[in-house]
């Protein structure tokens, strides 16, 4: 196979699959004729109505504003412990137990708590709830990235009397980087699946809500919108994180290939 | 760019290490690296330690960097006692790859050491430049040391010591990692920036040609603990050059000297713990 050829096939497989299974789900579901199942073209032009941009404001907005605000503030403490946790092993001793107890418990058992802590149901507890979660995965990452720092590079730093918060700027940050952002990755993806489970549970906006009042009305169309919306949010938000990696990181993939490791 | 600190009082030594001891751990356990060394360096000497392999030379030059802390004996630095790494001081690592920083260009590589330094930005630019001049780095200001090699990757590190205005230069074993004949340009290349920037350089290396070939004297250390086995004067002209240097009967001389001392200290060792225990 040519070159072309094959990378032809690449992308015919990449759109094809997706062609297939849509057209495969319509016939099934013109034939089962389950309100359970509605058309894949029932579905679309719901997700249109809904979406494209009616309600576009009060519900999908609210969704991301929560989800890039938990986010951010996760990242930004994950950060901002990981690097003294990792530079320190006393720190690390102290703070482990507890990082790996409040890790290990699922999510859905804190959320009546959050409610009746931070008197609220409203953006307050989403956002707390959102980003108490995403914290473990960039915090966990930091640590580790900041641990695992060549040590030759930490010692050409003192040896040249380069101050401490210059080091951790220019040497510690950069180097744990590729490790804060599979950690930021990880976490992007939860965010979305708490923003939902936040919403489900109780709220008065959201896509999060939205499912939950379709349900209990049993319009199923809404629904399915519904997670079709959910299923793209966390799709395009992963793409474009990737698109950002590529752009900061690209020095971490040159090096790798440049060097054997 | 004359050293900061050129000139001073000739009486004083540029570096003296005193009854200099290096023991790791306590009690039964203690690994003694460093016996007991002492050696005097002049301002603008370039000295070479030589030892058998394993005889604690990166401890040693770890110790005069103020980057360990000796359990003995101290290392003065123009009289003044050295307890952390020391401004007048650029050290030089043999992993070239792993004292640079991946992330950044070459000029931000050289200008680390450079940013704290009460400099306005265009002397930090002009010392920059100057010292990737020195090494004939100065296109490669805007690569990565990555997409460079082993060899110009090793100028990096050295044009960023040199940035940084040392008065004196510890290198260690920084060639031990490139092909001889990159090894034999980039000797000549600190043989040259050593005249241009007027720098002491204290050199530690494994190989006995290349501080036959570098030095104007040589310490030469027994296997640990570690001590001084002889100082030895290197009185072969300058300039030197690779091929009538080496040609020299005082350059054999020196050679095989050095390496009967090395040879010597050696053969103990290596009987100690190559016989597998019989009866």
């Amino acid at each position: 196979m040519s070159a072309r050829t094959y990378r032809i096939t690449k992308v015919a497989a990449e759109v094809a699959v997706p062609i297939l299974i849509l057209v495969g789900w319509q016939l099934w579901t013109i034939s089962a004729d389950d309100p359970k199942f509605p058309k894949p073209t029932t579905i679309l032009d719901k997700f249109q109505e809904l979406w494209l941009f009616a309600q576009f404001g009060t519900h999908v907005v609210p969704s991301l504003e929560r989800i890039g605000l938990g986010f951010a503030i996760a990242v930004l403490a994950g950060v901002a412990l990981g690097v003294p946790l990792g530079l320190s092993s006393v720190a690390r001793k102290a703070a482990m137990p507890h990082i790996e107890y409040w890790r290990a418990i699922p999510p859905p058992a804190l959320l009546p708590i959050s409610i009746v802590l931070l008197h609220s149901i409203g953006n307050v507890q989403k956002v707390s709830f959102i980003a108490f979660f995403c914290l473990f995965p960039v915090l966990l990452n930091t640590i580790d990235g900041v641990r695992g720092i060549e040590p030759t590079l930490i010692e050409t730093a003192r040896s040249y009397g380069v101050p401490w918060h210059e080091r951790i700027a220019r040497i510690v940050l950069p180097a744990a980087l590729p490790q804060i952002v599979a950690g930021m990755r990880n976490s992007l993806a939860l965010a979305v699946i708490m923003m939902v489970l936040s919403e489900y549970f109780s709220s008065t906006s959201g896509v999060g809500y939205v499912l939950l009042i379709s349900k209990n009305t049993f319009q199923l169309v809404p629904m399915w919108a519904a997670i079709l919306l959910i299923g793209v949010l966390g799709y395009v938000l992963n793409l474009l994180f990737i698109l950002a990696e590529r752009r900061v990181l690209a020095w971490h993939r040159g090096w790798r290939a440049a060097t054997p490791q | 760019m004359a050293p900061r600190l050129a000139g001073g009082d000739p009486a004083i030594a540029m570096l003296e290490i005193r009854h200099l001891t290096k023991t790791y751990g306590t009690g039964e356990t203690a690994t003694h690296a460093i016996g007991d060394v002492s050696f005097t360096i002049e301002a603008g000497e370039f000295v070479c330690v030589v030892g058998p392999s394993g005889c604690g030379k990166t401890t040693l030059l770890k110790c005069i960097a103020g980057l360990l802390r000796p359990s003995g004996g101290e290392v003065l630095l123009r009289g003044r006692r050295v307890v952390e790494p020391p401004e007048e001081m650029a050290l030089v690592f043999q992993e070239y790859s792993r004292s640079l920083m991946p992330w950044a260009s070459v000029r931000n590589n050289v200008l680390l050491p450079l940013r704290h330094k009460p400099l306005s930005k265009r002397e930090r630019m002009s010392l920059v430049e100057e010292a990737l001049g020195a090494v004939g780095l100065v296109r490669f200001m805007d690569r990565y040391p990555w997409q460079l090699s082993g060899g110009m990757q090793q100028r990096v590190a050295i044009a960023r010591a040199l940035a940084y205005q040392p008065s004196i230069l510890l290198m260690d074993e920084p060639f031990a990692s490139v092909d001889a004949q990159t090894r034999g340009d980039l000797e000549d290349l600190v043989l040259r920036v050593r005249e241009e920037f007027n720098i002491t350089i204290l050199f530690v290396t494994h190989d006995i040609d290349e501080s036959v070939y570098l030095s104007d004297r040589i310490v030469v250390l027994t296997h640990a603990p570690t001590e001084v086995k002889e100082l030895i004067k290197v009185d072969l002209p300058r300039p030197r050059d690779q091929i009538e240097t080496k040609e020299l009967t005082e350059f054999a001389h020196l050679r095989a000297h050095v390496y009967r001392l090395i040879k010597r200290e050696q053969v103990p060792a290596e009987t100690l713990t190559s016989s597998p225990a019989t009866g």
